[in-house]
């Protein structure tokens, strides 16, 4: 079922992301207290927070969820009214129970249950927490869950016994002033039965001794009705202390008696339709003094915020379209290129203002999609208490350009690989704090997660200030498991992109965090799904910086179109150093199926991307091909034969991820602008898969 | 037609809210703080307010009170929506200018039923 056809289903999606939201501010929060960087202002967004949570929750009847909440608001209450100090431990404990939360949560949005007794600890931790300030023995006193339901039109149950009630109401002045209005009263009581209504005004002044807001008028009242004593107390709930009440029930054989002895000056009004008013006396300042003239305003809701909220959904759907646009408008920029037009004929100058709009269309398709990245680092930062909990090593964790904007997809899939990274800076990168005491560092370690726009893209850093790569050991490790030859001789760069090898780990004893069956390599190959590139800096001593260096948009790509044996395929022109036109003398022969160029002092491997790919059998001769010279991480250069190069373009990408196997080395696929589909390769991939870089190691020739 | 604006930080809240006052024809104006609520009554006389308290900028207190300091809202019926049932809350939504109050989470046919009866 669509959301939009369940308002149920609607409140509880909009009530999902607003916790979302709330509990995103409630940890921003408290980080912020726990850097000591709070302001008066800050405890109380968290409380708000927490509240609102547990308000909503409420609604829904997600009971575990409101019993949480209920403790951690007492306690941050606890903590506004200083009955709590907000010292380290406590806002640890908070910031475990924002956790916490944030984990019921999500079990209740996905419909999962939590390992039994998951939040169990925490909730115990924050009722002690409270207890010492206060004792609140029944967790959720005071506040009932009532499970939220559309039914406006429950059906009514059958009528008891009519009853005669006799009512003497005689408001304070305080009625008034609070905006209550007996006139209104006597219509919801009239709306429970038969009403009469007597108006004693003989307490009414003279005009000039009148005194506006002052109460002069009581009524006494006669109801006969099959409500009960709860709901006609109910019609009195807000008046309840401002005002003289007596209810009593009139005994049945008087019920009939018309209401006895009408005080002096008194007049009988009936009050049995609503709009019948009775009689009025001057009762201070009536609701009639109120501007009945509403100013002009659309009758919808008074604007809320700035934002609006978009099932991604439909974004997608855009987008797409727009992809096509671009597609459609290539196809035909280049069916009026074929009818030989020339570029200042009028249908080709109109056509460059179609490009400059479809353009213009597509970067603001792609802002939509945008979005910082605070709210990925801020889940980020639980990674790091948990891990510097469980490896035991006090952690720092600050981070850096969270503003930067980057697409939503994009965010998503970089959660994994960030986490995996920050796990591995605070269980790999750094050192015991023994042993940091021992190298004249202090006992915290430094992680740090940065982000920033460079040329184009998007650069995510996880730096730690540990002891830096082990190469020694690095190197050993991956030639006791084979991954590189005894004796080779590795370059810094490239024995640090070792650790990407697949199925390589350094850690001498699996800890509670590692060990979980997840490598650097599939790091990579999470932040090459998304088009981005991940490298490693490290310093002996003084610490490991992995650097990833991401698209701004899974949607477009600079491509560079080529033909390989026929077949017309496109690869990222960011994967691209140079082209090459090989003449033979620069050839040589390496092993069969991949050579050896010497290009401006240089060794090249090439690859034979016909082959490769298994599109035909290896070359017979590599002279006169063209080549597209590629990086490897570590600087390594391979240079792929293609049989023509064709020029560079912006392409959209179409996912083959739905219906198609993944093929290694296809990264995705385009329609051009002829209507050709062709493929998009992924040519870092194609040469690991090739096997070039365990066969032969390269290094640059002096 | 009745007109109520209803005030609270929790989109939740003010879309629940909506919904069911929507629903049972009286036309509903949100706003997310007391601070914004103030700047809609600027432009609009509401037959009631429904207002949170814990709200950023201004609280439902403060709110209140603002309102109550105006001379075209001083006696608008005013509704505290609250999570707490204690009377000392009452209590203090009154002493704050409160008309009445609504505890949260709260079935949709009281809430209906609380603004018929500030407003007739």
């Amino acid at each position: 079922m669509r959301a939009s056809d369940d308002p149920m289903a609607e409140f509880r999606a909009t009530f999902f992301a607003e916790c979302e939201d709330l509990l995103e501010g409630a940890q921003a929060g408290l980080l912020a207290m726990q850097h000591g960087r709070a302001d008066s202002e800050t405890l109380n967004v968290v409380f708000r927070a927490v509240h609102s949570i547990k308000g909503g929750a409420g609604a829904f009847a997600l009971e575990e969820i409101v019993a949480f909440a209920h403790q951690f608001e007492t306690a941050l209450d606890q903590l506004r009214t200083g009955t709590l100090q907000p010292d380290a431990a406590t806002i640890l404990l908070l910031l475990n129970a924002s956790d916490g939360l944030s984990d019921l949560v999500a079990a209740s949005r996905d419909g999962t249950s939590l390992e039994r007794g998951a939040t169990d600890a925490t909730l115990a931790d924050l009722c002690a927490l409270v207890s010492d300030g206060k004792a609140d023995e029944n967790p959720t006193e005071g506040f009932v869950v009532t499970k939220l339901s559309l039914d406006l039109d429950a059906p009514e149950p059958p009528l008891p016994e009519r009853q005669t009630y006799r009512i003497d109401f005689v408001p304070d002045d305080a009625l008034y002033a609070l905006g209550n209005e007996p006139l209104f009263l006597f219509r919801a009581l009239a709306e429970l039965g038969d009403l009469e209504v007597v108006a004693d005004i003989a307490m009414v002044p003279e005009i000039d001794k009148f005194v506006p807001g002052s109460s002069y008028v009581g009524w006494t009242l006669d109801l006969t009705t099959a409500a009960s004593d709860a709901e006609i107390a109910e019609v009195f709930d807000f008046v309840d202390g401002l005002c003289t009440l007596r209810i009593a029930r009139v005994p049945a054989d008087r019920a009939l008696d018309p209401v006895p002895c009408p005080p002096p000056g008194a007049q009988t009004a009936s009050a049995q339709a609503p709009g019948s008013a009775p009689q009025e006396g001057p009762v201070g300042e009536p609701p009639q003094t109120r501007p009945e003239a509403h100013l002009p305003q659309a009758s919808t809701a008074a604007p809320v915020a700035a934002t609006v909220r978009v099932d991604l959904d439909r974004i997608d759907r855009l987008a797409n379209l727009v992809g096509e646009l671009v597609i459609q408008q290539a196809i035909l920029t280049q069916s009026i290129a074929d009818t030989g037009l020339t570029r200042r004929s009028t249908v080709s100058q109109n056509l460059e203002k179609l490009t400059g709009l479809t353009r213009e269309m597509q970067n603001g398709v792609m802002m939509i999609r945008a979005q910082p990245l605070k709210s990925l680092f801020q889940r980020m930062s639980r990674i790091v208490r948990e891990a510097s909990a469980a490896s035991g090593k006090p952690v720092r964790f600050s981070t850096e350009g969270e503003a930067t904007e980057i697409d939503k997809a994009m965010i998503e899939g970089l959660a994994d690989p960030l986490m995996h990274m920050l796990r591995n800076a605070v269980d790999h990168g750094l050192e015991p704090p023994g042993i940091r005491a021992a190298a004249g560092k202090s006992a915290q370690g430094d992680v740090r997660l940065s982000a920033a726009h460079r040329s184009g893209r998007v650069v995510i850093e996880v730096t730690d200030d540990g002891g830096g790569i082990d190469r020694a050991k690095v190197l050993d490790t991956a030639i006791s498991r084979g991954l590189v030859s005894a004796g080779a001789q590795l370059s810094e760069p490239e024995i640090d992109s070792l650790l990407f090898l697949p199925g390589f780990s350094t850690a001498g004893e699996v800890s509670n965090l590692s060990g979980r069956g997840v490598g650097m390599d599939v790091v990579r190959s999470a932040i090459q799904t998304l088009g981005g590139r991940i490298a490693i800096r490290s310093e002996t001593g003084r610490g490991t910086t992995f650097s990833v260096s991401l698209p701004l948009t899974l949607a477009v790509l600079d491509g560079m179109i080529v033909d390989v044996a026929d077949e017309r395929l496109v690869l990222p022109v960011h994967t691209i150093i140079e082209t090459l036109t090989l003449s033979d003398d620069e050839v040589g022969e390496l092993a069969p199926g991949s050579s050896l160029a010497m290009v401006r002092g240089q060794i090249l491997a090439l690859l034979d991307l016909g082959s490769a790919l298994g599109y035909r059998a290896p070359l017979e001769t590599i002279a006169g091909a063209q080549a597209l010279v590629i990086a490897l991480e570590g600087n390594e250069r391979v240079a792929l034969l293609v049989d023509a190069i064709h020029d560079q373009r912006q392409v959209v990408i179409k996912g083959l991820r739905d219906g198609f196997g993944r093929a290694p080395g296809v990264a995705a696929a385009t329609i051009l602008g002829d209507g050709q589909v062709a493929l998009i390769l992924d040519p870092i991939e194609i040469v690991a898969h090739a096997g070039i870089r365990a066969a032969a190691p390269l290094s640059s020739a002096g | 037609m009745t007109t109520v604006l209803a005030v609270d930080d929790s989109r939740t809240m003010r879309e629940i809210i909506a919904l069911t006052l929507r629903g049972a024809g009286i036309d509903t104006h949100l706003a997310k703080d007391g601070q914004h609520g103030l700047e809609v009554l600027e432009e609009l006389a509401p037959d009631a307010i429904i207002t949170d308290i814990n709200m950023p900028r201004l609280d439902g207190y403060g709110f209140i009170a603002a309102v109550r300091d105006r001379s075209q809202s001083r006696t608008v019926p005013i509704l505290v929506l609250t999570t707490e049932s204690a009377d000392d809350l009452k209590a203090r939504a009154r002493a704050a200018g409160a008309t009445g109050w609504i505890v949260k989470p709260f079935d949709p046919g009281k809430l209906v039923r609380a603004v018929q009866m500030v407003t007739g």
